[in-house]
């Protein structure tokens, strides 16, 4: 693939494994094997055959009309919020739940920024019988509650990460002590295509499914080959680098990625990282982030959990630097607004990471032919309360 | 040779060595630390510089370097104040710290402002070892820096053998795979480990760090190696004594 990973673990000048020395074992074998278990037919059928029984796919790609309307084009949402546990999350999930059986692991540890991948870990481990961890940011713990209960019920332990700005990136930092800490016994299962090598490339791989089903779907609704737009929201990137991996060599197709301005780019309360951040090192992998400077990481804002992050993949800091894909931003109001007239047009409640993907569409012009995926990566049921505060019901 | 390589040319055992962060506990101390370190014996120091996401350290370690930006650390402040370094100490210097801010700062400038302000070595946890290779070992060399690459339980022979090759000064040995600020458990692990990387007659002598907190561990570490780094004991006894500098000798009489 044209902007695959190198042999070296980079896309372009980013990615890389920029690692201590303590987790250096468990990335070399990781590295070593994750290509060879992925590939082996046993692991094939057993994801597959989960990834259609358990967790329902192929999920629909699903020809929004009145959405149509409103935006003059064919708009497409690919419903990974119809998936089990309600987002894409749980693709990924799958994918290395079953590798860590086959690494001989025991103890399963993970990142949560929303609790969507929390959740989606938690029920694997559940599925499979393994001991879960799942660090979450304080502040995410308070306003993403329902999800923490679903961890809790599904059998898991939730650690609250109250270093720093207490949300995705400081519960990133716990889980990665943590696997410094448990080098031998335990697999960490992270989210999002962030992180060392080869986890960037492992969760787009186990993403890519997506896109697979994607491209086939649109075929037998339109005939046509290929989408003209493809469009997803990013915080490390995972469900965009799912809806974008299929579509990256066929570069007719317009790839955007939209990421949280939170109050507004230039309000210092934001998570626009491709508008606010500079090339470095965060969490394991060359990439763009938000940062001071003298390189201090900056605590980033966004009302959506799971795009309060200060960085992107090292993969999407490549299709940006090389102008493949298009990022963008959308303040929270425009989100919420986006996310209510989903609601309204289409009766679906979208996640409000979702909601900014969505809310993209009002600033684009299309031609009336025109065939558009969006990734409906999330169903909102977890930001009811965001909803309700918001608009006052 | 720098002061570093040339400590180790000398023969001498038991080295102790104390990290502690720049800025930690109030901005202004860094060079007072080092000062009363080297009157009360210690044979060379790690100065930590500070960095907002320090995936390596334990709670101790993560607040003094949260405390330091708190207190206005930075790249710049701390070469401001290392200017005065040797005029005031004389023991080796090895600047410690994650690689974004060295990134941020530019690899060459860093390395030639470390060089000038009199710094013998970097140790820098999360530089590949790759990446050192390709992009930052001609930098440090041309500055007469050496660069320290840490050693764990798991890491392999091979790895080491390639770690010793491209060390020149001594490689930082970890008790244990762990983060900084937990304490060495002794056992025959312990002996098994270090008596593994005796017998591999590394080219670099080994300085044990991680869990070194009192006497016992200090000597079992001395046992085997060089000496041993105490990192996160030392920050821990700056924060809960107001006048740390008048109890600097007692806190290094524990060891030696």
């Amino acid at each position: 693939m044209k902007y695959g990973v190198n042999d070296l673990g980079y896309y372009g000048d980013f990615g890389g494994a920029y690692i201590p020395e303590m987790l250096y074992p468990n990335i070399e074998e990781l590295r070593q094997q994750y290509m060879a278990i992925t590939n082996d037919k046993a692991f094939k059928d057993e994801f597959e055959s989960l990834l259609k029984d358990y967790v329902g796919r192929p999920s629909p790609l699903y020809l929004a009309k009145r959405f149509s309307e409103r935006y003059g084009a064919n708009i497409f949402f690919k419903r990974e919020d119809l998936n089990h546990t309600g987002s894409h999350k749980i693709n990924n999930a799958i994918g290395q739940i079953l590798l860590a059986i086959r690494l001989g692991k025991k103890r399963i540890i993970a990142e949560t920024g929303a609790g969507q991948h929390g959740v989606a870990t938690a029920t694997v481990c559940a599925l499979k019988g393994i001991e879960c961890v799942v660090y979450m940011g304080e502040v995410d713990i308070e306003r993403q509650a329902p999800n923490v209960a679903r961890m809790k019920m599904l059998g898991a332990t939730v650690v609250p990460a109250t270093s720093g700005s207490k949300t995705l990136k400081d519960a990133t930092n716990e889980a990665m002590r943590d696997w410094i800490n448990n080098p031998v016994d335990t697999h960490y299962i992270i989210g999002s295509v962030v992180g060392p090598y080869p986890y960037p490339d492992m969760v787009a791989r186990f993403q890519s499914i997506i896109s697979e089903e994607a491209k086939k779907q649109l075929t037998e609704h339109t005939g046509k080959q290929l989408p003209d737009y493809v469009m997803a929201c990013v915080g490390g990137g995972s469900n965009a680098m799912g809806m974008f991996y299929h579509f990256l060599d066929d570069e007719s197709v317009k790839l955007v990625a939209v990421e949280a301005a939170g109050k507004g780019v230039d309000t210092g309360h934001s998570a626009a990282t491709t508008a606010l951040g500079r090339e470095g090192v965060l969490h394991g992998s060359r990439t763009i982030l938000m940062q001071t400077d003298d390189g201090q990481v900056v605590e980033p804002y966004s009302i959506s959990a799971g795009l309060d992050y200060p960085g992107i993949g090292p993969q999407h800091a490549h299709l940006h630097k090389i102008h493949r894909a298009e990022y963008v931003s959308i303040t929270d109001d425009e989100a919420l607004q986006a996310g209510l007239l989903c609601s309204q047009l289409e009766g679906i409640i979208p996640a409000i990471e979702t909601a900014h993907a969505l809310a993209y569409l009002e600033k684009m012009s299309f031609k009336k032919d025109d065939n558009v995926i969006i990734c409906l990566s999330g169903r909102g049921d977890k930001d009811l309360t965001t909803y309700i505060n918001y608009f006052g019901f | 040779m720098n002061r570093l390589q040339t400590l180790f040319a000398s023969g001498k055992k038991d080295l102790l060595s104390i990290y502690y962060t720049a800025g930690y506990p109030s901005l202004g101390s860094t060079l007072d630390i080092a000062e009363a370190l080297e009157k009360a014996g210690a044979d060379f120091l790690e100065i930590g510089f500070p960095y907002s996401d320090p995936v390596a350290d334990g709670p101790t370690i993560q607040h003094s370097l949260q405390t330091a930006l708190d207190n206005g650390m930075d790249l710049h402040v701390l070469f401001g104040q290392l200017a005065d370094l040797r005029k005031r100490v004389s023991i080796p210097i090895i600047l410690m710290g994650y690689v974004n801010p060295v990134i941020q700062y530019g690899v060459a400038q860093f390395c030639k402002k470390a060089a000038e302000v009199g710094v013998d070595g970097l140790i820098i946890p999360d530089l590949p070892m790759y990446e050192y290779e390709t992009l930052y070992k001609k930098d440090l060399a041309d500055n007469n820096l050496s660069n320290i690459i840490l050693v764990t339980p798991q890491t392999s022979d091979e790895r080491i053998r390639k770690i010793d090759e491209l060390s020149d000064c001594f490689i930082y040995l970890l008790s244990s795979a762990s983060i900084t600020g937990n304490s060495l458990k002794m056992s025959d692990g312990l002996d098994t480990y270090f008596k593994r990387i005796e017998d591999m007659r590394l080219k670099n002598p080994t300085i044990v760090g991680f869990g070194i907190a009192d006497r016992t561990s200090y000597q079992k570490a001395c046992q085997y190696n060089r000496g041993a780094i105490v990192g996160s004991a030392f920050v821990k006894f700056l924060g809960e004594n107001e006048d740390y500098l008048n109890k600097i000798g007692e806190f290094i009489g524990r060891f030696k």
